[in-house]
């Protein structure tokens, strides 16, 4: 997923996001309002995060202050207004994980990174996630993520293994992506 | 139903039926292998066995003759991937475990060569068929799937109404459902009967809302009904928000029509044309199964103008969450879906008055809409028979933690947690103790091992100081710390509280603090009082459901518990040996051999020590995390 925001960032692309706010819009023109969540899900799934430009776009698109997109974008700790890092690192800390250890694994996890829960690392490799619950393997907890992959049944003794198997991934592809951009 | 009907549902559904394709399972005369595709089945690598399947199929030259189903979880999900092999003539057996190398195994021995491998197959305390408790026949009667694995006793003791369909049928496959009877209540609904008949099945069955307070879903259809407004809205809360539970999220990714279904049944009783789907973004299978479903029954007729030929029209459409466990409260779900901070606010006005865009809302969960379409069919005395006196059908429950069996399951009303943990749960593993049993999540408590012969119904459960919730049931063992629990529970509700009002927000934030100051050896006698006050505070003046229940796993370990609270705050201990900062690790110099294993294994690197000479722990560095311990072969890690 890495450099897909500044991939994104074109012409097209936000004609693409108005076109789904006239569509949202459409759907219920007698409270436009209503359209903002869908909207900002759409912002966030292409972008990775909510970027403070697109905040702008769609408080002006839908009529309604900035300060209102704010509000509801920050309420909600599924929309980040800040960039991820390359991968996201998550470790659920559902109520079967932390019986079976969760909170040494997210521990080991933040000491490694030397982040804290929900900051991104300063290579910008890993965002450890601050609000993962239940996802949903419960009979394989502890269970940690990162991005789409789950990592069943982690000790806090595997977490170096996993993270240096990402690091290395996100390293060729920084470099590949240098290499083309350069190009 | 004033104007006259164009065409009778029933038959309308009978064209389709006889249109339609299923691959349904239960055909006695194909082959058939389902397999589990569902979030928890994902986890353990099943689409890979999906692959290996799939090819084994094709290079054994059975791609005709086999039909490869993808279904639902069953609900075994330690033993994922599952592999169920049908055959004509045969019993069903079930492979656990299936990788994609056993896949193939499987395959080419089994499917191709009529061989089973008996070792890969299901067999935990297999019981000798014929011998089965009454009410484990009464539950085969109404689910072949139980009747099909009642002599494995996590299936035995179940029973399957709303999750009748899950891991039997394709869940992308709306003819599938068909095929098993699905709709055909919507469509007796539509030829047969008035709105207020439909209330009064639904009353009369006394089924309670499962999404966590136990209303009467009958009572809460009559009100909405009666409202005055237009429109009127059906809202199905699908935002599941107790962290460790997964009942809603397995319902809809197993079986999504048949919520649909109830939720068009509910739309002709309230008297609504339009339904919304509030589903957690944190389940995209669940949402592309759901849109999918949408998608199949439009194209057929089912949902949208004119059901099934008649003059009622139904449509529905999805709303993403967006992390809040907050919007899983009924007000906050309706702010979220109208597009503004998801916080709830003061009821009365109760949505049925009041809701979507201040019109009369009927908000039922998943699980209780799934039980209505069973429930028109089959009569509303067949489902008030069943359970306790004031709980009554079924419950499903996400059993999870210490347990040997976890999974997901569905069980009649009255049933024992003793029954639930130690023959459908098989126990806690490793030799340990069981300690306590945890429901509702964070609004729940927890029970104490006195407490394993209470009947699992909403009273009896209130009484003891714990509640049904929406079916989280986690099992702790001897190694979990109680006070660390509830700490657990309060950062959740502390980090989830919105933040509206006083008691609420403060008093989560307070009781945590307490909880971590004796969870680090801090703790004062006083700290009881403290709690207890703050606890009372909280749920009497707390504005919704959140803060009114947020106290109940402190209040319920404190009672329960007592011994492991004091043992904090005046022993500085915690007999659990879990609280790190009340850890202390060293290394016995007479054991240690200078194996060097602890060195290794340890994350922070703080074991000195030469090969063959007894190790140090350099207590500054040591983070407690006891890996150490668990690794030394010569119990030469001291803990105290
Ligand atoms: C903080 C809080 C969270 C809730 N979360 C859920 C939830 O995730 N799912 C749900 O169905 N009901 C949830 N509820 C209960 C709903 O407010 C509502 O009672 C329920 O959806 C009604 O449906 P039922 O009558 O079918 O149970 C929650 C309530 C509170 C106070
Ligand atoms: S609690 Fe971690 S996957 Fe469910």
């Amino acid at each position: 997923m890495l450099y897909q925001r500044e991939v994104l960032d074109t012409p097209e692309w936000w004609q693409s996001l108005d076109q789904f706010i006239a569509r949202q819009k459409a759907e219920h023109p007698q409270s436009v309002q209503t359209a903002l969540i869908p909207v900002l899900h759409y912002v966030q799934d292409r972008f990775g995060y909510i970027p403070e430009k697109a905040i702008n776009h769609v408080a002006q698109s839908l009529g309604v202050p900035t300060s209102y997109v704010c509000g509801v974008a920050s309420f909600y700790s599924y929309f980040s207004l800040e960039p991820r890092g390359a991968y996201t690192v998550s470790v659920c800390l559902g109520t079967a994980c932390f019986v079976r250890g969760a909170q040494a694994v997210l521990d080991e996890i933040c000491r490694q990174l030397n982040v804290r829960p929900g900051e991104t690392t300063e290579d910008g490799i890993f965002t450890v996630s601050d609000s993962a619950r239940c996802l949903g393997a419960c009979g394989q907890a502890p269970v940690m993520m990162v991005d789409e992959d789950v990592h069943a049944r982690v000790r806090p003794q595997d977490v170096a293994d996993i993270l240096a198997e990402y690091t290395a991934k996100a390293r060729a592809e920084m470099a590949e992506a240098r290499a083309t951009a350069e190009a | 139903m004033d104007a006259i009907q164009t065409v009778r549902a029933t038959d309308r559904l009978a064209e389709i039926r006889e249109q339609a394709s299923p691959h349904v399972s239960l055909q006695p005369d194909r082959t058939q292998l389902l397999i589990g595709i569902a979030t928890c089945a994902n986890a353990a690598k099943a689409r890979e066995t999906l692959s290996a399947v799939q090819q084994a199929l094709q290079t054994q030259g059975l791609a005709d003759d086999v039909d490869l189903i993808q279904v639902g979880c069953v609900g075994r999900c330690s033993l994922e991937p599952l592999l169920e092999v049908r055959a004509p003539g045969e019993a069903p057996r079930m492979y656990i475990n299936v990788t994609a190398e056993r896949a193939s195994q499987i395959v080419a021995q089994d499917v191709g060569g009529g061989k089973p491998i008996t070792d890969w197959l299901i067999d935990e305390g297999k019981r000798p068929e014929g011998e089965l408790e009454p009410d484990t026949a009464e539950a085969g009667a109404i689910n072949h799937f139980i009747r099909d694995w009642q002599h494995v006793n996590f299936f035995a003791r179940q029973l399957r109404i709303a999750l009748r369909n899950v891991g039997r049928i394709d869940p992308e496959h709306i003819d599938d459902y068909i095929a098993l009877g699905g709709y055909e209540a919507l469509a007796r609904v539509l030829d047969e009967m008035s709105p207020e008949d439909v209330i009064e099945i639904v009353s009369d069955s006394k089924l309670r809302g499962r999404g966590g307070a136990g209303f009467p879903t009958g009572l809460k259809w009559k009100f909405t009904r009666e409202a005055d407004g237009d429109p009127k809205y059906v809202i199905c809360n699908a935002d599941e928000g107790d962290p460790g539970a997964f009942m809603d999220r397995s319902a809809l990714e197993g079986d999504p029509h048949s919520v649909l279904e109830a939720m068009a049944i509910a739309g002709f009783a309230i008297g609504a044309q339009q339904g919304y789907v509030y589903v957690r973004a944190e389940y995209p299978l669940a949402i592309k199964r759901l849109e999918k479903a949408i998608e199949q029954a439009r194209e057929l007729g089912i949902l949208g103008q004119n059901v099934l030929g008649t003059d009622f029209s139904f449509d529905i459409d999805l709303r993403l969450g967006a992390g809040a466990f907050v919007c899983g409260e009924e007000t906050a779900l309706i702010a979220s879906i109208e597009g503004k901070r998801g916080m709830p606010r003061p009821r009365p006005p109760y949505p049925s008055e009041s809701g979507l865009w201040g019109k009369p809302t009927c908000i039922n969960n998943v699980e209780t809409l799934a039980n209505i379409p069973p429930i028109i069919l089959n009569g509303a005395e067949w489902y008030a028979g069943i359970g306790t006196e004031g709980s009554k059908g079924t419950k499903v429950f996400a059993l999870a933690g210490n347990v040997e069996n976890t999974g997901l399951i569905e069980v009649p009303m009255g049933i024992t947690l003793r029954e639930i943990i130690f023959e459908i749960g098989g126990g806690v593993p490793d030799g340990l103790e069981f300690k306590a049993a945890q429901t509702g999540g964070p609004s729940g408590g927890c029970l104490s091992a006195k407490y394993l012969d209470t009947p699992i119904d909403y009273d009896s459960l209130r009484e003891a100081g714990a509640i049904m919730g929406s079916g989280g049931l986690i099992v702790m063992d001897s190694n979990s710390c109680m006070v660390d629990i509830a700490r657990f529970f309060l950062t959740f509700t502390q980090d989830e509280s919105c933040g509206r009002c006083t008691p609420c927000r403060e008093g989560t934030k307070r009781m945590l603090e307490i909880l971590e100051r004796i969870t680090q050896g801090k703790g004062e006698e006083r700290d009881f009082e403290r709690l207890q006050r703050l606890c009372d505070v909280a749920s009497r003046s707390s504005l919704c459901g959140l803060g009114q229940t947020a106290a109940n796993p402190v209040l319920s370990t404190m009672r329960h518990f007592e011994d492991e609270y004091r043992a904090h705050i005046e022993e500085h201990r915690c007999p659990a040996h879990l609280c790190r900062a009340l850890l202390h690790y060293q290394i016995d110099p007479e054991r240690c051999v200078g194996c060097g294993l602890c060195k290794r294994v340890c994350p922070v690197h703080c074991i000195v020590g030469d090969p063959r000479e007894p190790h140090v722990i350099t207590e500054e560095v040591c983070t407690a995390c006891g890996a150490c311990f668990d690794a030394c072969k010569f119990d030469a890690v001291l803990r105290t």
